[in-house]
């Protein structure tokens, strides 16, 4: 059951992003937008966290991934501003919210173990996705050097992500 | 007391007692590990006790410097500097408390 929820959101946010492309290559506006509201989701999935768990090594996860997060998207941040691209909204980042929105609703719900499970299980199904779209289609489509870079360097911090969730998981059984 | 001109890593250990070593051997030596792009370079180190590390990064994302056997815990800030002075012989295993995939080991003799 556990794991069939995580890949299904694993197939079902991916599919969004392969759709949201729509055969053709995102933009740099849109990829910027992308990676911008991925990273804002793992904020917000942080904050319930830290606002719901009393388990130490979660907690301690939800900060590193509020630290790390923050830090990518504030460089995101500077560097569109620096290129002058205004992030585009696109359908891949709104299937994003969308999915995020109704991962967040079940989780809120639960409590205690069930939800330390429940949270860290989707921090490996959605580092996974993440980081399968920003190899498979936005490093490779983002035509700016800087933001290439910049997404490289993401890739390499959540790739580490998935691992610490992956040990966070082990770690609750 | 020439030797407390010498420079700040020598400044600071003395600042914090730390300064263990006997003056004689006021050698004490600056040892820079660059932190980039989610590494210590060079990973592997050699050391005197009375020496200090120096951590410089590059990334733009927090890091720590922690000794696996508790004996330090470095905070790394982004594009900034940790240090510690090493105070005890042994071979030092430290990883990165936020990103555990990256880890690097100190080989700390007595002072020559
Ligand atoms: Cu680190």
């Amino acid at each position: 059951m556990r794991m069939r929820g995580t890949a299904a959101l694993a197939a079902l946010v991916l599919s969004t992003i392969t759709a949201g492309a729509q055969g053709t290559k995102p933009n740099d506006a849109q990829i910027a937008h992308i990676a911008y509201t991925a990273g804002q989701i793992d904020i917000k999935a942080a904050e319930l966290a830290l606002q719901k768990s009393h388990n130490k090594e979660v907690r301690a996860f939800a900060e590193d991934m509020m630290r790390d997060h923050k830090a990518v998207n504030d460089k995101a941040l500077a560097l569109v501003k620096k290129l002058n691209v205004t992030p585009q909204d696109n359908d891949t980042s709104k299937g994003l919210v969308k999915q995020a929105d109704e991962k967040e609703a079940s989780l809120k719900k639960l409590n205690g173990a069930a939800f330390d499970k429940a949270y860290a299980e989707n921090e490996v199904g959605f580092h996974k996705t993440v980081n399968g779209a920003l190899e498979s289609t936005l490093i490779p489509s983002a035509s700016n050097p800087d933001l290439k870079d910049l997404l490289r360097t993401g890739l390499k911090i959540f790739q580490g992500h998935e691992q610490h969730a992956e040990h966070v998981v082990q770690a609750l059984k | 007391m020439r030797w407390l001109r010498k420079g700040r890593p020598l400044r600071l250990a003395w600042l914090l007692g730390l300064a263990a070593c006997p003056v004689s051997s006021a050698v004490a030596e600056t040892i820079q590990i660059r932190v980039e792009d989610l590494g210590f370079v060079p990973a592997q180190v050699s050391a005197h006790v009375g020496d200090t590390v120096e951590w410089v990064s590059r990334d733009f994302v927090a890091h720590t410097a922690t000794a696996r056997d508790g004996r330090w815990d470095v905070a790394i800030p982004a594009d900034g500097k940790g240090r510690i002075t090493l105070t005890r012989a042994g071979a030092v295993a430290y990883y990165c408390r936020y990103h555990p995939g990256m880890i690097g080991s100190i080989s700390i003799t007595a002072p020559p």
